[in-house]
């Protein structure tokens, strides 16, 4: 007889579903300033404990310590807050108008602002992102301008993108923002692609790719790894872990077997992995990982560590999956506040200009949204005729007579 | 004029592109220094470099998605699967990205790549080295799909198709490399040199996108095919004595329908032939212009010879594989008919 038990099927669970109590006692949580800060030419082999730590510089009493503590200038430090108040302000006046049936969709990134809008603030000018849909301070910390984010989210007359694109799924070259794709993780391989094109003829720019921690389970999630392994083209590799996919916990997509971070290591990438709610962390690597990619070193793997504290889009519920108080227990805590903290104890802040930057955006966005929406809402205002349009650069024959067909 | 096999007009058009556009870049599968299996990209690398003639990694999803960030950036990628039958992992690269990036971004990003594959069966290559997905293409928005047939225009075709601002999937028959087949695969293999098509001019030319090629004019039957099938129905237009107009479409979209009308008011009757299976292949497509345009100048229903609905077999590849005494019964049947 053998002596087999019968096998048992193993599938994750979260530390909790709604109902009961948030548990986030599974992430460690290192102190600020214990990671190192190695130079951007580093043996990818000697810093893999940095894939399994977390990089942090603001401390709990909102500090700046550690080698990864930079001296940022002071109206980076601004531009920052300020972007990601405006994003916040942004999001929830897109939310309202969904709400309103103004716009058929809308996916805000609350609690994660500081990631893109750190960033991009790092990035130079014909550098390029190959963003998610949940990026959208990239555009925000540029200051392109609100409306015509509007009018794409609208789908109305004045739509960039001329209502053929689902909203917020925005394309917009001049800022280094790829078009949107929906399908998830495809665009991981293609910001490497383009960052070996960039090699290929000689330049300087480099590519920013980002993917969620459920896609890093995609095919593509690998044929990205592999490529910048083999080809070491300048490409920063961008995961943010914000713990939910939909309603899948980051278990479901591997989590809890390594970090994201630590995917990096089979194909001798190397990898950092950060707090992401801490705006001060998010800038400092962003600059080594962009400047060892300049520079020529090759990629860098990046895991943000945060939290959706929004829904997955306007179309979910979280309550249905996840601890109603689980945003509130994420001991992260808010990008937002966190810095504001750190510049009022900087002197360069105060609650008062804080509310009053909140209500300044506020209002920028409600006239704009205004403006937006007196070209349209909702696809009103949109052409038909726009719709056989691009799809080649030539109309062929048969798209021209289904079109005449369709009377437009 | 210099003799090619379809290998060689393949390269050569690489070859010709490459030297004039220092934006086209080769990658795929052993296509570096061993320059391929079927060695269309042979010596290539040797003359423009590993940092413009390489070889990448077994995925093709990443092929294809990284010829997607190289032709937004501003290269013109060719890009090699090395079977038709391996282009499936890419899929979701061509439908979801190459095809769409003008459309979504309103041409502020697009994909002028060109992934060129080799497809068809006749090489006794079974299910995983045979297949002919073409009508996968045709039914998705925003690409251009090309089979071409013989050097000729496999050389012109495949310059229109680099120097095309949209994506282009390029089939390539393998049985048809080096020489034209038509089905008897039990009598000595023939070779380009002897085919008015093997004479190919040196430099640059091109075959247009969307242009068809009445190959053989006739009064009877209008056969609409393309690839290998081209010399199968050559053969049974020889074979029966039926006096047939062969169409061989070459582009599949764009589609040069206006040809096809033409020759079916002409002949009356029309038949479809290809190789790949028959439920929803591009065969399905064509029968249904033809009768949409061509109904009241119908004499027979409209013909189909395809493959079987079946997996690419092996051992039973002549059976499968839509052979001149199918086309030849097929052609005889439509005759008698009326």
């Amino acid at each position: 007889m053998a002596d087999y038990k019968p096998l048992q099927f193993h599938v994750p669970e979260p530390t909790g579903r709604p109902g009961d109590e948030p548990d986030f006692t599974g992430i460690e949580i290192p102190a600020a300033g214990s990671a190192p800060r190695p130079p951007i030419d580093v043996d990818p082999s000697e810093i893999k404990e940095l894939a399994r730590t977390m990089i942090r510089v603001l401390n709990t009493d909102g500090v700046a310590v550690g080698p990864w503590a930079e001296d940022i200038p002071e109206d980076v430090l601004m531009h920052g807050l300020r972007s990601m108040i405006r994003t916040r302000a942004f999001d929830e006046r897109m939310m309202t108008l969904q709400r309103q049936g103004k716009t058929s969709f809308y996916m805000k990134c609350t609690g994660e602002e500081a990631i893109a809008i750190a960033f991009q603030q790092a990035l130079s000018k014909g550098d390029m992102h190959f963003p998610t849909y949940r990026q959208q301070g990239i555009l925000l910390a540029q200051d392109y301008p609100l409306v015509d984010m509007i009018n794409q989210i609208l789908s109305n007359a004045k739509d960039p993108l001329k209502g053929r694109q689902l909203p917020i799924l925005y394309s917009v070259r001049d800022y280094g923002f790829f078009t949107v794709s929906g399908n998830l993780g495809t665009q991981f391989v293609q910001a490497v692609g383009w960052a070996m094109a960039s090699a290929i003829k000689g330049d300087t720019n480099i590519a920013a790719a980002w993917i969620g921690d459920g896609s890093t389970a995609e095919s593509d999630f690998h044929a990205a790894l592999v490529n910048a392994s083999v080809y070491q083209p300048p490409v920063v590799l961008n995961v943010v872990n914000n713990q939910w996919a939909i309603s899948s916990f980051q278990g479901i997509a591997g989590g809890n077997s390594a970090t994201f971070a630590e995917r990096a290591h089979g194909y001798g990438i190397p990898a950092l992995r950060v707090d992401g709610n801490d705006y001060l962390a998010v800038y400092a690597v962003s600059r080594w990982a962009i400047e060892r990619a300049r520079r020529g070193y090759g990629p860098t793997l990046i895991e943000w560590v945060t939290y959706r504290v929004a829904p997955h889009s306007t179309s979910d519920d979280p309550s249905k999956y996840r601890p109603r108080e689980e945003s509130n227990a994420w001991p992260l805590g808010d990008p937002i506040l966190r810095l504001k903290n750190y510049l009022i104890g900087r002197g360069h802040w105060s609650d008062e200009r804080q509310t009053q930057a909140e209500t300044e955006f506020d209002e920028e966005v409600r006239t704009a949204t205004k403006e937006a929406e007196s070209h349209g809402t909702m696809g009103s205002g949109s052409s038909p005729k726009e719709m056989f349009e691009c799809v080649f650069k030539e109309m062929p024959p048969h798209l021209r007579e289904q079109r005449q067909k369709m009377g437009v | 004029m210099p003799q090619m096999n379809m290998i060689d007009a393949i390269r050569d058009a690489m070859d010709v592109k490459m030297a004039e556009d220092d934006n086209v870049v080769v990658f795929g599968e052993d296509v570096g220094y061993f320059g391929g299996v079927f060695r269309c990209t042979h010596g290539l690398q040797e003359k423009y470099g590993t940092s413009r003639v390489f070889d990448s990694p077994i995925n093709e999803s990443g092929i294809v998605g990284t010829a997607i960030g190289m032709a937004a950036y501003g290269l013109r990628p060719c890009v090699e699967i090395q079977f038709a039958d391996y282009i499936y992992p890419a899929y979701d690269q061509i439908v979801s990205e190459a095809a769409r990036l003008r459309y979504r971004s309103a041409a502020e990003f697009t994909a002028p790549l060109v992934v060129r594959t080799p497809c068809g069966g006749g090489i006794f290559g079974g299910q995983t080295h045979s297949q002919s997905p073409e009508s996968l293409f045709t039914h998705i928005s925003g690409v251009k799909t090309v089979i071409v047939s013989n050097p000729y225009d496999a050389k012109g075709l495949l310059i229109s198709a680099i120097e095309d601002d949209d994506p282009v999937i390029f089939f390539e028959p393998k049985r048809l490399y080096n020489g034209p087949f038509d089905g008897h695969h039990d009598r000595p293999a023939k070779n380009w040199s002897t085919h008015p098509m093997g004479d190919v001019p040196e430099g640059r030319y091109t075959v247009p996108i969307g242009k068809a090629s009445v190959v053989s004019e006739g009064a009877d039957v209008t056969i609409l095919t393309y690839g290998t099938m081209v010399y199968v129905a050559e053969a049974a237009k020889e074979e029966t004595g039926v006096d047939a107009e062969i169409i061989d479409l070459r582009s599949l979209l764009p589609l040069d329908i206006d040809t096809i009308v033409a020759s079916v008011k002409k002949t009356g009757r029309c038949m479809v032939l290809h190789e790949a299976t028959l439920t929803s292949g591009f065969g399905a497509e064509l029968a249904a212009q033809v009768q949409e345009r061509c109904f009241y100048h119908l004499e027979v229903p409209i013909e189909r010879v395809t493959g079987w609905d079946t997996p690419y077999p092996h051992a039973q590849e002549w059976d499968y594989f839509p052979g001149p005494a199918r086309v030849g019964a097929a052609l005889k049947s439509m005759m008698e008919a009326v």
